[in-house]
């Protein structure tokens, strides 16, 4: 079994053998969390500051769907567990931008809002750390957001609950998984985009760590895809992708870190990889074409009917 | 300013040594881009306090630059001359705070898709830098790895990446090892005694011993100045607004004596100071601070003998929490830090790698107070196995062997 490959089962031998799956995404851009995500959900390499609390300059996904679809708000919804993430959901595009995006649910902003009507926050601190590159950071929140009484309102789910539940949970990225598959349960959104966020502690240096947050997004992934199975509203007619936002650098480049960074710019940092599984894609396939991850909005849009006009990515045309 | 307006008072404000070879090489800077100049002199301002090796290399820089010809210097410098700056970049004081231009400029080509051209430069510029460089002859080189300090019991397989490019030793005789592996660094550095040669790098709970003509780096040494580093990161974490661009630049900005750093060694100093601040959990994290100082060690001084010996972390928290690590007693995961410490070995292995010399270097990573072993370097077979009982004195000997 090649290195690595051991730590994430589920993918190899649940998903994989059901997937079209592409070996060489690669990501242009600048590799930054916030604004590669940006990047890969507008369809543009986005060149704003990655720490900055902004929305995405060009329109997103959720933008082009609402819009085209005429989707109410309550169909597309963006899962963030860093919170730097508020604002991802709509950008700032004169023509689309605020009012026609996704909500954004930040849990652990959810929990810490919870929590200040608790006293025991301490029994929830391990799932409220954020990013350990900029471990400090916790920007102003903007944008569109859930409050937590207004969560209580659309998840169905009493604050005392959620923090009861939550008390049960791992990790930020357990917490996520749950609030989505809470959100599937109750809204049954067209348009539902995750992102987890376990393995970023890489940056503290800590490759055990670094470890247990790769086997926990493989579990996850999973997960997910299982609720997606049990779930009448979207069983046999969902589709699902999985992709990375980048690599990391590799750790024959002299100018990193290994797996601690992701700085240096090399191939192994831009190149990553897709997963895409559901009905009417082919399974167990493997695409060794490389393919920017640019392309998801683009081909999101031949699958589900808008049209990413400002997307400089293409459709894939394996899977539409 | 741009470069071609420079004048030899511009560098007035550098230390002594630094402020020399600018003088005498202002002819030379002013005719450099100013996509690569302020790289330059990033390493120049604080060429008072670097390794002696590391003034090797940035002397062969400007040996290699001051040889090229008019048009020779046009070609190598291109990849430089041709980035798209900005006025704002220009105004900035590049030749007194040359590390904040190159942040800014690395934020500049990331935004606006230059960073691979640069980066394509960057490299070739250096290899042609070091090809030119006068040869003498490298060191036999020695790279120790210690790992998994307080483990007893564990089903987890060592040294799986380092196996392949050497002889893994399954019944090595612990007992007194590591004080066979301390001895052997001793006796490198009273046989060749060079300055900054011979690095113990520990992160032990408890501090090692000092060695004549051995550079020692304690994580346990430096928990007062971590303490400090701690706390200040923790105010900043508690502030109403953070910025984590200011925050980068605060912590690049701090002086030894903010955090109490001895400063008996002012090269050390500057070292030890540059690990906490520059490194990313390396504050926090003993397995992380042993990786990145045998990371930098090897990179910057360019050893002969390195010992780096892996010590456990604290359990992972939130950072409020790691950071106030002086004013409880963490707990400790010593399992993690094994497979922490085990990657960290291999790293160090690769950074050795990377050193003129590599071919004639040996390696050896323990597994603490175990029979697990790994011996790498000429006489060694590669990815084999050895049953044989071991001492490691009579390892260390075999590796030791022209």
């Amino acid at each position: 079994m090649p290195d690595g490959q051991e730590n994430i089962p589920h993918l190899l031998n649940d998903l994989l053998p059901q997937a079209t799956f592409y070996s060489q995404v690669v990501n242009r851009g600048i590799l930054g969390h916030y604004v590669a995500t940006a990047s890969i959900v507008t369809g543009v390499y986005e060149t704003f500051n990655n720490f900055a609390s902004v929305p995405p300059n060009n329109p997103t996904v959720f933008e082009y769907f609402r819009r085209d679809r005429k989707r109410p708000a309550t169909d597309c919804w963006v899962v963030a567990p860093s919170n730097g993430f508020a604002r991802i959901g709509e950008s700032g595009h004169r023509a689309y931008g605020p009012g026609v995006g996704a909500g954004v649910i930040l849990p652990k902003r959810l929990l810490t809002a919870a929590l200040s009507r608790e006293s025991d926050h301490a029994r929830y601190e391990h799932l409220l750390r954020d990013n350990y590159e900029t471990p400090l950071f916790a920007p102003a929140l903007a944008g569109t957001q859930l409050d937590l009484d207004r969560m209580a309102d659309v998840l169905k789910l009493s604050v005392d609950d959620f923090s009861s539940h939550a008390r049960s949970l791992a990790s930020p990225d357990e917490l996520s998984v749950y609030v989505a598959k809470r959100l599937m349960r109750q809204l049954s959104p067209s348009l539902l985009w995750v992102t987890l966020h376990d393995i970023d502690v890489a940056h503290s240096g800590t490759f055990s760590l670094y470890l247990d947050g790769i086997q926990r997004c493989d579990r996850l992934c999973a997960e997910l895809w299982e609720a997606i199975q049990h779930d009448p509203e979207y069983a046999s007619q969902t589709a699902m992708f999985i992709l990375p936002d980048f690599g990391r650098d590799s750790d024959l480049d002299a100018g990193g870190n290994g797996f601690q960074h992701h700085r240096t710019g090399d191939p192994m940092s831009r190149t990553t990889w897709m997963i895409a599984m559901g009905p009417g894609f082919r399974p167990n396939v493997v695409i060794d074409r490389p393919v920017d991850s640019t392309d998801l909005v683009p081909t999101l849009g031949a699958l589900l009917g808008f049209d990413a006009r400002f997307s400089q990515g293409k459709p894939l045309a394996e899977v539409v | 300013m741009l470069p071609a307006e420079l004048q030899a008072k511009a560098f007035d404000r550098y230390p002594e040594a630094g402020r020399r070879i600018a003088a005498k090489h202002v002819d030379l800077l002013r005719k450099l881009p100013l996509g690569f100049l302020p790289l330059l002199l990033r390493e120049l301002i604080v060429y008072d306090w670097k390794f002696p090796a590391e003034r090797r290399e940035l002397d062969g820089q400007f040996a290699y630059l001051s040889s090229l010809s008019p048009d020779q210097l046009r070609q190598a410098m291109a990849p430089f001359a041709q980035l798209r700056l900005t006025p704002a970049l220009e105004k900035l004081d590049w030749v007194d705070s040359p590390a904040i231009f190159v942040e800014q400029l690395t934020a500049h080509l990331w935004s606006t898709h230059q960073i691979d051209g640069f980066r394509a430069g960057a490299t070739s510029y250096m290899e042609k830098a070091s090809a030119s460089a006068a040869e003498s002859a490298p060191p036999r080189r020695l790279g120790i790895a210690v790992i998994g300090l307080g483990v007893e019991r564990t089903d987890y397989r060592p040294f799986r990446k380092l196996r392949p490019h050497g002889t893994y030793f399954s019944r090595v005789q612990a007992g007194g090892g590591l004080g066979a592996i301390v001895g052997a660094v001793t006796h490198r550095a009273a046989a060749s005694p060079t300055p900054y040669a011979h690095w113990h790098i520990d992160a032990a709970p408890s501090a090692p011993a000092a060695v004549q003509g051995v550079t020692v780096v304690s994580y346990a040494s430096l928990a007062g100045p971590r303490a400090a580093l701690q706390s200040r990161m923790q105010k900043i974490y508690e502030a109403a607004v953070f910025d984590p661009e200011a925050f980068r630049t605060r912590m690049a900005q701090m002086q030894a004596a903010e955090i109490g750093l001895d400063a008996a060694d002012p090269v050390l100093t500057r070292f030890q100071l540059a690990l906490l601040t520059e490194g990313s959990g390396t504050q926090v994290f003993a397995t992380t601070f042993a990786q990145w100082a045998a990371r930098e060690a090897l990179r910057r001084a360019q050893p002969s003998t390195l010992l780096v010996r892996f010590g456990p972390r604290q359990r992972e928290n939130p950072m409020n929490v790691l950071l106030a690590e002086s004013q409880r007693r963490p707990e400790f995961d010593p399992q993690g830090s094994l497979i922490d410490a085990d990657m960290g070995a291999y790293y160090t292995w690769l950074n050795q790698q990377r050193l003129p010399g590599a071919a004639e270097a040996s390696f050896l990573a323990w597994f603490e107070g175990h029979g697990d072993a790994v011996a790498i370097g000429p006489g060694f077979a590669t990815g084999t196995t050895s049953n044989e009982e071991i001492s490691l004195a009579d390892l260390l000997a075999k590796l030791g062997r022209p």
